[in-house]
């Protein structure tokens, strides 16, 4: 019988070293995974390198740490990259990551014109949810066009650019906001590429046809699949309209998938199996809109990173559906539904006016800047989770059906996740310094200075960062070069929209009503200032509190992501808050408490209360409160009334008030 | 109040006049908290500062415009020339709050983040909390603790049509910025409601030929001498985005500072202000009635300017005659 071919099967992973996540990676192969998918860490992401004051305790914990051409070859010892397809997760930093890449290639001895593979390089998603930006819109949008310019012509099997729903939908987009942001933000670049010039008009076909995307699908499956198809429709009507391309091959949607994590659990986290193998149907089920790539997150994707093992699992769910059901034996199984056409219609015809919207604001470009998409995006979480609160939205095993028996699963002396090596920032540090110390200074800096010139001329960027990789420079040097000359940014916070919680319901009721006596006997207005310190860009947490906490009658300041340490601290002394939260989610918990501490001692706020919130073991929590924390909040603490009603205790408390009735 | 705290304070108001940030921080709590005694220590600090610091010669500027202009944007691009400039720059942003909740997000130190380190920016957010016509009431009081630290202190203050008045009335210089291609600007300037500013700013001029028309349509628009006398107004084009005009704009910033100094008015002016903000709280809780009562604005606000009275005093034993019914024909005859 004819079966169709699967999908690429991926495991998104990296951790600690090049070298450890070597040997992950050849074991990965070795048990039937087809591709390579590469985390970095968060330095990497950002352009620091690993001795870095802001990279403090981030060196290998998300991500593998590669600060320069060493690092990159260890990546891939072994590994023949001629015959390697390999997708980097990576950003505001693409260029420089390609070029390493490129570098090694050569150094192996393959042919870089040869290479297979992606670079994530979507840098405006980053501004709406991923965060990990550093330069204005502006600037990032032509380092983008760079990249995909530079491999259309010269690594013509390079997918130079993921446009990504699937971190919109992370951020709380609903499917007809996943289908009109991620379409405008294709259309944005490619009109910038356009502009750019350095396509001709003849070959421009081809650039439209090596864009692909990296889409989400979540639980409710049904609609997940109709925004597939809708997504293949919409696509092959911009490409033929918008860009006149007459070959329908070039037209393909192709698409890669990670299934949705934002709704998977941190109670009853065996749950998750269930919910990842529905999503994954959304995207295999119709033929005709079916995934290109597959990775799927893990059961333990709340409690915090997954082991081998847990990865492994996720990889035998998609094995088990590509090999022993009979999916791949049929043609598309819903051409022709009714249901489905209907609902592909509707989605259709939301996402056009959505992107009707987006352009009336002037593109997506400008609505990175003036805030738009920013803005509805955190709406619609907000909606999200007042749904959760109330109980219109179910989560099994979260507000419904809590009763569980002990689960075998998260007991064991790992407590059920992947604990990272705490040596590997020092010698990752060691490494750094002594390559740092044996190249010829000279090389570097020439390198460099080719590279400042076409930054600055507007000449494509690629050439001069593969010389700087090939030379020995590093991903802070690469990255400081173009800080100087393009600036750096902080991206709109989304929190500023019209008062969202006007329910009246009774337990927010209650909430204002402690808030404000708690004011008045404080002779002022509450004020709470939320901080997220560190490299970390999961800001959903942070920005519903914010909201929440404004709803319920606080004065909230909230400044973004990526502060540092004295940042918070001196915006706490400048605000006079009462209380300060912090919210960390990339594991770097210990260490940024620890500065923070320090910083409000350093300049005499001591005595202001701090709270956490986040991706915190136990293990860690318990810690963290014999430090002096009031208190530790994780994901399943989904009643954001009972966590307001926590912060008011604690300033209480603090103050010396009675407790309220 | 005992010694123990008359000490305090002063101690206090000199950490503050030597720009320490942890004084300035705990003085700016202070004025923010109703409670009785903290009003009274208040009252101490404010008088202490306005005999001994705030007869200087700093800056306080006012900058107001419709929501997203950039007015945020533009401060922190100020702020930089400043800083360049060697000047010490204090920071009071006023944001609306919910009518809902009466919370409020305090969303302008976003796009005024500095240098983290740099001890002579300081940034104090406050929420209008839905009084003082958009300002805030401890906006004031904020200011003379502000101005005893700083070389320029700066207001940010949501207003489109009447509301900026309020902040005009609180500052050296008010400086006004309009959006490109928005006609309400000229509008309110035609119909005399918008008080004109000192200083006219059309800002994203990086947008092109829109903010050149905005900036033709305003100068044509303006009575280019500023009802002060002696002033004419300025229409400037900024770009906060890239830069471009401020320095300019820093420029006739201290001119106009200068030129108040050289009018002798600068100390007019000051000793208006908080007459106007008393009238103001009395305005909001009594309404025109209660300054009816007590003479009538005009009166009232000679009246206040005449005094040499601490804030608080003058506010409370005004608040007192209001509730009492009775005007204290001491005070009133006072002229
Ligand atoms: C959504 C998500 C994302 C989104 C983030 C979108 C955004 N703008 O926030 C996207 C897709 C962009 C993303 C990216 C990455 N992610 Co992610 N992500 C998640 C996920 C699935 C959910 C987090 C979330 O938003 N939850 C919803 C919010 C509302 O919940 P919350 O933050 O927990 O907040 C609640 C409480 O914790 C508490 N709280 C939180 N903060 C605060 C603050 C205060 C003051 C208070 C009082 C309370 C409080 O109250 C909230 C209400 O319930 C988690 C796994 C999971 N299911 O939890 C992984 C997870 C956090 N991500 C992870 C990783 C590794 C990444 C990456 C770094 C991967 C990589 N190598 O590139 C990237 C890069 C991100 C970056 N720049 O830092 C890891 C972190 C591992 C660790 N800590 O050890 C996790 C745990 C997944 C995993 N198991 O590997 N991610
Ligand atoms: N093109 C352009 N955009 C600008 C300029 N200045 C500010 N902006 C943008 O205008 C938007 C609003 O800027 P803010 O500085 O927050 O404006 P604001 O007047 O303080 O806004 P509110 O405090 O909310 O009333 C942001 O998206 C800025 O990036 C400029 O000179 N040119
Ligand atoms: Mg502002």
């Amino acid at each position: 019988m004819q079966r169709d071919r699967p999908w690429l099967m991926r495991t998104y992973s990296g951790h600690s070293s090049a070298k450890a996540s070597n040997e992950l990676y050849r074991t990965n192969l070795s048990r039937g995974q087809t591709g390579l998918s590469v985390a970095f860490d968060l330095p990497t992401q950002t352009g620091y390198d690993s001795d870095h004051p802001l990279a403090r305790g981030e060196v290998g914990k998300v991500g593998v740490p590669i600060n320069h051409i060493g690092d990159m070859e260890a990546l891939f010892d072994q590994i023949p990259l001629g015959e390697m397809n390999t997708s980097m997760t990576i950003n505001a930093t693409a260029p420089w990551l390609l070029a390493l890449y490129v570098a090694v290639a050569e150094r192996q001895g393959a042919d870089p014109g040869q290479l297979q593979g992606t670079t994530q390089n979507d840098v405006l998603k980053e501004y709406l949810s991923r965060g990990t930006y550093i330069f204005p819109p502006e600037p990032s949008v032509r380092l983008t066009t760079d990249l995909i310019a530079y491999t259309v012509k010269n690594i013509p099997k390079w997918n130079p650019t993921n446009i990504c729903s699937y971190h919109l939908q992370e951020a709380g987009a609903t499917p007809t906001q996943e289908l009109a942001y991620a379409l405008s933000t294709a259309t944005a670049i490619l009109d910038a590429v356009q502009a750019s010039g350095q396509i001709p008009a003849d070959r421009f076909q081809q650039v439209v046809g090596r864009i692909s995307f990296f889409v989400n699908a979540g639980i409710r499956f049904v609609e997940e699949t109709c925004k597939l198809r809708a997504f293949s429709r919409m696509w092959d009507d911009v490409a033929r309209n918008r860009y006149g391309v007459e070959d329908p091959k070039q037209r393909r949607f192709r698409y890669g998938v990670q299934v949705n994590s934002l709704g998977l659990t941190e109670s009853q986290p065996e749950n998750n199996v269930q919910r990842i193998v529905l999503e994954m149907l959304a995207v295999t089920l119709s033929k005709n809109a079916r995934a290109r790539a597959i990775q799927l997150p893990a059961w333990n994707e709340a409690l915090g990173l997954p082991r081998p093992w847990d990865q492994q699992w996720a990889l035998r769910m998609q094995q088990v559906l590509a090999l022993e059901t009979d999916l791949l034996e049929y043609g598309d199984l819903l051409d022709g539904s009714p249901v489905v056409e209907a609902k592909v219609l509707e989605l259709i015809a939301g996402a056009q006016q959505e992107m009707d919207n987006v352009a009336a604001h002037g593109g997506m470009v400008a609505c990175i800047d003036n805030g738009y998409v920013k803005r509805e995006l955190v709406q619609s979480h907000t909606r999200r989770m007042r749904n959760i609160e109330s109980g219109d939205l179910k989560i099994v095993g979260v507000n419904c059906y809590q009763e569980t028996a002990t689960s075998p699963l998260t007991g064991g002396e790992e407590s059920g996740i992947m604990k990272v090596d705490e040596l590997a920032e020092r010698e990752q540090i060691a490494t750094l310094q002594a390559f740092r110390a044996t190249r010829q200074q000279g090389a570097v800096d020439d390198a460099l200075a080719l590279l400042r010139a076409a930054a600055n001329d507007g000449s494509n960027i690629m050439p001069s960062s593969i010389q700087c990789a090939r030379a020995g420079v590093t991903t802070g040097e690469w990255s400081e070069v173009l800080r100087g000359v393009f600036g750096e940014y902080r991206a709109p916070t989304g929190i500023d929209f019209v008062a969202s919680d006007r329910s009246e319901s009774k337990a927010l009721e209650q909430v204002r009503e402690r808030v404000r006596a708690t004011s008045d006997e404080l002779g002022r207005p509450l004020r709470l200032l939320i901080g997220k310190p560190g490299l970390d860009g999961h800001s959903n947490g942070a920005e519903q509190i914010a909201v929440k906490g404004r709803d319920s009658g606080f004065e909230i300041v909230y400044e973004g992501i990526r502060l540092t340490p004295s940042q918070i601290a001196r915006a706490a002394q400048e605000e006079g808050v009462h209380l300060i939260g912090l919210s960390v989610l990339s594991g770097s918990h210990l260490e940024l408490v620890e500065d923070i501490h320090n910083e409000l001692e350093a300049i005499g706020c001591k005595g202001i209360p701090l709270v956490i919130g986040g991706i915190i073991p136990q293990d860690d929590a318990r810690q963290l409160l014999d430090r002096g924390l009031k208190a530790v909040f994780t994901p399943k603490d989904v009643d954001m009334n009972i966590i307001m009603n926590t912060m008011v205790t604690i300033i209480r408390q603090v103050n010396g008030l009675e407790p309220l009735a | 109040m005992s010694t123990s705290a008359a000490i305090q304070v002063s101690d206090l108001a000199a950490a503050i006049a030597k720009g320490e940030r942890a004084a300035l921080a705990e003085a700016l709590n202070l004025l923010d908290d109703r409670r009785q005694a903290a009003r009274q220590k208040s009252a101490a600090l404010l008088a202490h500062l306005q005999s001994e610091y705030s007869d200087n010669c700093n800056h306080l500027i006012g900058i107001t415009g419709p929501p997203g202009v950039g007015k945020s944007t533009l401060s922190a691009a100020l702020i930089a020339v400043w800083r360049k400039r060697g000047l010490r720059v204090g920071i009071l942003a006023v944001d609306p709050s919910s009518p809902f909740s009466g919370g409020a997000l305090l969303g302008d130190r976003v796009r005024m983040q500095t240098n983290s380190e740099d001890d002579g920016v300081f940034v104090r957010s406050l929420s209008s909390r839905g009084q003082f016509g958009g300002l805030s009431a401890e906006v004031w009081p904020m200011c003379i603790v502000m101005l005893a630290g700083f070389d320029i202190v700066l207001i940010e203050t949501v207003g489109v049509g009447q509301r900026e008045v309020d902040v005009s009335r609180l500052c050296d210089t008010t400086c006004y910025v309009a959006q490109p291609g928005s006609g309400d600007s000229v509008q309110f300037l035609k119909a005399g409601i918008l008080e004109v500013p000192h200083i006219l700013v059309v800002n994203k001029k990086d947008m092109g030929a829109v903010a050149q028309r905005t900036l033709s349509e305003l100068g044509n628009a303006l009575n280019a001498e500023h009802p002060d006398g002696q002033w004419q107004v300025p229409v400037l084009a900024t770009s906060a985005l890239n830069g471009s005009g401020i320095e300019a704009l820093a420029d006739v910033m201290a001119h106009h500072h200068q030129s108040l100094q050289e009018r002798k008015q600068l100390a007019r002016r000051r000793g208006s202000y908080q007459a106007y903000w008393i009238h103001k709280r009395l305005e909001e809780e009594f309404g025109s009635f209660g300054i009816d009562k007590l003479g009538g604005e005009k009166a009232l606000l000679e009246q206040l300017q005449s005094q040499d009275m601490d804030l608080f005093k003058q506010y409370d034993s005004l608040r007192q005659q209001c509730c009492n019914g009775e005007v204290d024909k001491h005070e009133s005859d006072n002229d």
